[in-house]
């Protein structure tokens, strides 16, 4: 087998270089995002220091401005690059509900197997909701930014007050996006390396793309 | 809604915090697994973080308009009682006696004859109930009443195309803002809180109210106005708030 040609590599380079970027700057915008509601909580709890990036309110915002910038442009690259460039037609594929309850009960017995490069229907559901879910962050990160600038954004979301716990709850759904991807990774360690050099496919997966 | 900082301890926590400003921030594990590299130089970070923040603040005035205005809302939706918030607590309120208080007025302006609260209460009032939000994240509707601070601009023959205007108080608190901002229609030189004159907790006797700007940016206490075009930064500005600070 030739050594990663285009059509057996597991992820293109965009889809890598965006990832990582992404992944930095995301838990650079939850860090700082918890500093920021430490200086005013919505609920009765406050993060613990060492969970939380920037210091003071001060250096959490300029940690999450800077990051908003990077985590926009990696998302905005992502998102031509997946509707132009096919990926979210070819890998993405909202799967039916059939095909969800199957791959959902097999992974919850762990007998869900992964093919490199393969989505299968829960990974797919996964990923195209936390990737809904980022832009509705990024919609009320932007309403309670720019209220007035932006008001008929705030005003879709609730206004500012409620617009501001949208953005914390969507908050929590990304964390627990986060655990489980994590876990994820830990029981099959080759998406790991596949997401850092492209890594193959392997040869029924190959052909199967091919197809 | 989040009870209002009225506690006298928030102060020193946060001069505390801020002399640890970026210091020890990343002493956070999770950033440093992630760079993998040394975290003992944060200056060199800081001065990144605040190039960004520049950037940022040349988009917050990419994004503003001075016809946009900001939401108002009925008499009902006002906050009571509306928060006391500065960077001290409020025993440490400082009063002046109204009658004998002077605005200076400096810089690029044609008239700098110091104005008493009689002469600012004598241009067109207007009056707003808006949101006054808190870079913390906690807001709160108010009732504010004055004169736009466009008209008191163009009163005193300021240079309008000057870049920023200044403003020092009697509590040691600065902040500048942008021409733009300061000739929107809501941008206001409050002198009444809820139809009555300001009260000391509020800024008396005058305030800047812009509901265009989070709170930082409304100072009280005003003893001067400045039309510049040299930057003049800001107390919170100074210490790592952005500096446009836009709504």
């Amino acid at each position: 087998m030739s050594r990663s040609s285009r059509a057996e590599r597991v992820h293109s380079p965009v889809v890598r270089l965006t990832h990582w970027i992404a992944a930095a700057s995301m838990l650079c915008m939850i860090g700082s995002g918890w500093q920021i509601y430490n200086a005013s909580p919505i609920l009765p709890f406050t993060f613990p220091h060492w969970a939380t990036l920037g210091g003071w309110l001060g250096g959490a915002l300029l940690w999450h401005f800077a990051a908003m910038w990077a985590l926009t442009a990696a998302g905005l690259i992502y998102l031509v690059h997946g509707f132009l460039g096919g990926h979210f037609r070819r890998d993405m594929a909202v799967p039916g509900p059939r095909a969800v309850l199957r791959d959902l009960s097999s992974a919850l017995r762990f007998r869900l197997a992964h093919h490199d490069g393969e989505y299968n229907a829960v990974q797919r559901l996964l990923y195209a909701g936390v990737l809904l879910v980022a832009v509705l962050m990024v919609l009320t990160g932007l309403s309670i930014w720019k209220p007035v600038q932006l008001g008929w954004l705030c005003w879709l979301f609730g206004g500012y007050d409620i617009a501001r716990r949208v953005h914390f709850a969507l908050m929590t759904l990304i964390v627990g996006f986060l655990v489980v991807h994590l876990a994820l990774v830990a029981i099959v360690p080759s998406t790991l390396v596949g997401m850092i050099t492209g890594g193959h496919r392997r040869p029924s997966a190959a052909k199967e793309a091919v197809r | 809604m989040i009870p209002p900082d009225l506690g006298a301890a928030r102060p020193e926590l946060r001069k505390i915090e801020r002399r640890l400003l970026l210091r020890g921030t990343l002493s956070l594990g999770m950033l440093s697994m992630l760079s993998g590299c040394d975290i003992g130089d944060n200056d060199g970070l800081e001065r990144a973080l605040r190039v960004v923040s520049r950037f940022t603040d040349r988009m917050q005035a990419a994004l503003f308009s001075r016809e946009r205005l900001a939401k108002t809302f009925p008499a009902s939706a006002i906050t009571t009682p509306f928060p006391f918030n500065a960077y001290y607590g409020l025993d440490e309120v400082r009063t002046v006696d109204e009658a004998s208080w002077r605005l200076e007025v400096s810089g690029l302006v044609g008239d700098r004859k110091p104005w008493s609260l009689a002469d600012i209460r004598r241009l067109p009032q207007q009056s707003q109930i808006t949101r006054h939000i808190c870079v913390e994240g906690w807001s709160a509707i108010g009732q504010w009443s004055g004169a736009p601070l466009s008209a008191f601009l163009h009163h005193v023959g300021a240079d309008l195309r000057a870049r920023f205007v200044e403003f020092r108080c009697f509590d040691d608190y600065y902040t500048s803002i942008d021409m733009q901002t300061a000739l929107h229609p809501q941008t206001i030189m409050a002198v009444d809180y809820g139809g009555s004159p300001l009260p000391p907790a509020y800024g008396a006797p005058l305030k800047i109210r812009m509901p265009t700007k989070l709170g930082y940016k409304n100072p009280k206490y005003i003893s001067a106005i400045i039309v510049t075009n040299r930057f003049p930064g800001g107390y919170w500005e100074d210490q790592g708030y952005d500096w446009f600070g836009g709504s």
